[in-house]
C-alpha cells in the first residue's frame, strides 16, 4: 500500500539524509529494516499511537540542538562496582571504558562481529524489532536497526560478578546519535544492565533482549537531566520459561522522551516487569508506551509508571496488556498515575487490555492528582516546612515505582537524584 | 500558655459560622477538658489552632505563651510547641513511620535552632518510647497510620506527641473508636506528659476518657461557644444527664 503523500515526503527526507552502515554481518537485517521503514514510513501526527506525542522533531533530518547540563552531582552509579562502557555522543570511547571483560559474559562491540560468519548476535539484531512491528508500526525502531551507527552485544553465559553499565555521556550540542544493543540471556544465567546519562542531543537507541528459559535479567536505566535533550529508546524483550525480567526507568528532565517497551511472554510462568518513574518540570514531554503479549500459561506481567508534573509539563502512558488464546492463568497489572504539582500541567493516559482467555487475572488503573491536602497538613502540623512536606509527599508518590527495583543501593542511588531534583525546585 | 479570646471562625468557602465567640485559657500544668454534643465546633477550634486552611477568623484573637499562633504557618505553630492529636490521623502512603517521625522531630529542631538528633539517638528515644504505648517495630516500619487499626492510629498520636515534647497539646476526640485497654494506653502516655511547664486541652465527646485523664478544668462547648465551665464535677454532670439539661439551663 502507498504512503500518504505527507509521510512519503517525511519519510525520503529524512532518509536522504540517512545512509547504511556497510557492516557485514548485520548487513542484510539493516535492509530489510530499511525495506520496513520505507513501508511503515516515519511516523506523523496522525497515526493513532503518536497521538499525544509529537514525532516532528524526532524524525527531522537534524537533530534540534541540546545544551549539556551539569547538576553538579556526582555520577550517577558512580558508587556501584561495575563494567563501564562509554558511548560519547553515541560513539563507542574505549579510552574511557573498561576492558570488555568479565566472567560469565562475552561483550563486543556490534561493529566488531559484522565480519564473522556466523555469530549469535545474527539471530537477535533486528529480529525482535521485526516481531515487534505487529500488530503496532514502530517506524523508529525499524529505522534503527537499519542505522544504528554503534552498539554493543552482550552474551550472558553465567552470572556476571557486578552490572555492565551503559554510560551515556552528551559532549556536543548537535549530536544525533543512534545507538543498537543486542543481549542474550542464556538458560540460568543472570546479570544487571545499567544505563546513564544523556546521550545525545538526540538519541534513538534500540535494545533487543532475548532471555532464554530460567534466565534473568534486571535492567535499571537513568535518563539524563539535559533540560533541552530528546530521546526515543525501544527495548524488546522476549522471555522463555520461567525466565524474568525487570525493569526500572528514571527520567529527570528532558523536552521529549518517548520510551517504548515491547515485551513477549512466550514460555510458561515467565515474569515481566517493568517501572517507570519520571520527574519533569516546564517544556517536558515524557512518553511511555508498553505492549505486553502474554503467548504462554502462568505469566506475570506488572506496570508501574509514575509521572510528576509541574510548570505546564506533560506526560503521557500507553499501556497495553495482550493476552493470547491459551495464555490461561495470565496474572497482568498496570498502573499508571501522575502527581499534578500544578493546574498547567497534564497527564494523557491510554491503558488498554485486551484478552482473549478465560482464566486470567488482569487489572489495570490510572489516576491523576494534586498533592493530598489533607497529608500536606497533617506533615506541617507535626512541624515540617511546606517545601519539605510537598517533596516527601513527591517521594512518597514515587515510591510503588522505585520499590520496583530489587537491588536496594540502586534504588537509593535513583532516589538521590530525586532528592536532588526536587531540591533544586523552590 | 494558650490564650483565646472572642474567637469567631466560619469557613472559608460557605457563608457559615461556626465558632461565635470562643473564649478560653490553658495554663501551663494544667489539663482543660472541652466537652460538647456533635457539631459543636471542637474540632473546627483545634483546626484554627493548628493552621489548617479552609477557615477565616473573622473576629478574635489566639496567642501561645504571647505569640500570635493565627499569624503563623502550621509548622511554625509546632516548632513553637503547639500539638493537635487529631481526630482522624492521616494515612500517608510511601512514608515510613519513622521517617515521618524523625523528619518531623529535626524539622522543629532546626526551626528552634537547635542540633538534630542522631539517628542512633532517635532509634534509642522512639523505641523505648514506642514500647510503653505497646507500638511494635513493625508499626514503627510501616508508611504512616497505613493499615493502622483505630486504636493504633491514635497510639501513633501518643507516640508522636511524646517523641516532639510539646509545650501544649490538644487531643482531639483521642478516646474515640478505643476499647478500655487502648484507652488507659493512651491515658497512660498524656499522663506521663503532664508537667508543671505543659498545658493540655482535651477534647472529648464522652467522660470516661476524664476518669483516667483528670482535668483540672472542664468547658461545655455548643453552638461555636464555650456556655459553662466548671470542675472535673460538670464532666460527671454531663455523663448523669446528658447535654440537655446543661444547654436548657444555658439558654
Ligand atoms: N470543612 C467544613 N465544611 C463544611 N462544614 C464544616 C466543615 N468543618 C466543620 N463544619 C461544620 O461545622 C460544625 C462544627 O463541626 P466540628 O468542628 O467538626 O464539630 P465537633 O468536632 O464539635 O463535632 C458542624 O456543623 C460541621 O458540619
Ligand atoms: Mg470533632
Amino acid at each position: 500500500m502507498a504512503l500518504p503523500a505527507q509521510k512519503l515526503t517525511a519519510t525520503e527526507t529524512l532518509l536522504s539524509s540517512l545512509s547504511l552502515p556497510t557492516a557485514g554481518c548485520t548487513r542484510a537485517a539493516r535492509e530489510a529494516a530499511l525495506a520496513r521503514l520505507q513501508e511503515m514510513g516515519v511516523p506523523g501526527r496522525r497515526d493513532e499511537y503518536w497521538k499525544y506525542t509529537r514525532p516532528d522533531t524526532l524524525i527531522a533530518p537534524e537533530a534540534p540542538s541540546a545544551a549539556t547540563f551539569d547538576a553538579g552531582e556526582p555520577m550517577m552509579f558512580d558508587a556501584v562496582e561495575r563494567l563501564k562502557i562509554v558511548f560519547v555522543d553515541g560513539v563507542f570511547d574505549a579510552e574511557a571504558s573498561d576492558p570488555l571483560e568479565l566472567e560469565g559474559v562475552q561483550i563486543e562491540r556490534i561493529e566488531d562481529i559484522c565480519c564473522k560468519d556466523i555469530h549469535w548476535a545474527k539471530d537477535l539484531y533486528g529480529v525482535l524489532e521485526a516481531r515487534g512491528q505487529a500488530p503496532v508500526p514502530r517506524p523508529l525502531a525499524a529505522l534503527n536497526t537499519a542505522f544504528a551507527a554503534d552498539g554493543v552485544a552482550i552474551h550472558v553465559t553465567g552470572t556476571p560478578s557486578k552490572p555492565i553499565s551503559l554510560i551515556y555521556q552528551h559532549a556536543s550540542e548537535t549530536s544525533d546519535a543512534i545507538l543498537h544493543h543486542v543481549i542474550r540471556v542464556e538458560s540460568g544465567a543472570e546479570v544487571t544492565i545499567l544505563e546513564n546519562g544523556p546521550a545525545a542531543s538526540r538519541f534513538n537507541k534500540c535494545m533487543e533482549i532475548d532471555i532464554a528459559d530460567g534466565g534473568t535479567l534486571h535492567h535499571v536505566r537513568a535518563q539524563g537531566r539535559d533540560h533541552e535533550r530528546r530521546a526515543v529508546t525501544h527495548i524488546f524483550t522476549r522471555l522463555g520459561e520461567g525466565s524474568v525480567y525487570k525493569s526500572f526507568t528514571l527520567t529527570v528532565n528532558g523536552v521529549l522522551t518517548r520510551n517504548e517497551q515491547v515485551i513477549e511472554l512466550t514460555g510458561d510462568d515467565a515474569v515481566a516487569h517493568v517501572a517507570g518513574a519520571c520527574v519533569g518540570d516546564g517544556d517536558f514531554h515524557h512518553d511511555d508506551t508498553v505492549f505486553i503479549t502474554h503467548d504462554a500459561v502462568g505469566c506475570e506481567s506488572r506496570q508501574v509508571f509514575k509521572k510528576v508534573l509541574r510548570n505546564g509539563a506533560t506526560g503521557v502512558f500507553q499501556g497495553k496488556i495482550l493476552v493470547k488464546p491459551g495464555a490461561q492463568k495470565t496474572d497482568g497489572y498496570q498502573i499508571s498515575q501522575s502527581l499534578l504539582l500544578d493546574d498547567d500541567s497534564q497527564f494523557l493516559a491510554k491503558p488498554e487490555l485486551e484478552i482473549y482467555a478465560d482464566d486470567v487475572a488482569c487489572s489495570h488503573g490510572s489516576t491523576s492528582g494534586a498533592i493530598d491536602e489533607t497529608a500536606l497538613f497533617y506533615l506541617r502540623s507535626r512541624g515540617v516546612p511546606h517545601k519539605e512536606a510537598t517533596n516527601l509527599l513527591t517521594l512518597a508518590f514515587l515510591a510503588e515505582a522505585v520499590d520496583e527495583i530489587e537491588d536496594k543501593s540502586l534504588a537509593e542511588d535513583i532516589v538521590s537524584r530525586l532528592d536532588g531534583w526536587l531540591a533544586r525546585r523552590t | 500558655m494558650l490564650t483565646i479570646k472572642n474567637l469567631h471562625v466560619k469557613l472559608e468557602e460557605e457563608d457559615k459560622q461556626i465558632l461565635k465567640g470562643v473564649d478560653l485559657t490553658v495554663e501551663a500544668g494544667k489539663v482543660h477538658a472541652i466537652m460538647g454534643p456533635n457539631g459543636s465546633g471542637k474540632s473546627t477550634l483545634s483546626y484554627v489552632l493548628s493552621g489548617r486552611d479552609g477557615y477565616e477568623v473573622t473576629e478574635g484573637s489566639a496567642e501561645l505563651e504571647g505569640m500570635d499562633l493565627l499569624e503563623m504557618e502550621p509548622e511554625e505553630r509546632a516548632a513553637a510547641g503547639l500539638f493537635l492529636a487529631f481526630q482522624y490521623p492521616v494515612e500517608i502512603p510511601g512514608v515510613g513511620n519513622m521517617t515521618f517521625l524523625r523528619t518531623a522531630l529535626n524539622a522543629q529542631r532546626k526551626a528552634r535552632g537547635e542540633e538534630e538528633l542522631s539517628a542512633a539517638d532517635f532509634l534509642k528515644e522512639v523505641r523505648a518510647k514506642a514500647k510503653t504505648l505497646k507500638i511494635d517495630a513493625d508499626m514503627l516500619k510501616r508508611p504512616v497510620n497505613v493499615g493502622f487499626s483505630g486504636g493504633e492510629k491514635k497510639r501513633n498520636e501518643i507516640l508522636q506527641m511524646a517523641m516532639l515534647a510539646p509545650k501544649m497539646c490538644i487531643l482531639d476526640e483521642t478516646d474515640s473508636g478505643l476499647d478500655v485497654d487502648a484507652m488507659k494506653l493512651v491515658a497512660e502516655g498524656v499522663n506521663a506528659l503532664r508537667d508543671a511547664g505543659r498545658g493540655f486541652l482535651v477534647i472529648t465527646h464522652y467522660q470516661r476518657l476524664l476518669d483516667h485523664i483528670k482535668p483540672d478544668v472542664v468547658h461545655i462547648m455548643a453552638d461555636g461557644r464555650i456556655v459553662k465551665t466548671g470542675g472535673p464535677e460538670l464532666a460527671l454532670e454531663v455523663e448523669n444527664n446528658g447535654y440537655a439539661d446543661i444547654l436548657a439551663e444555658v439558654n
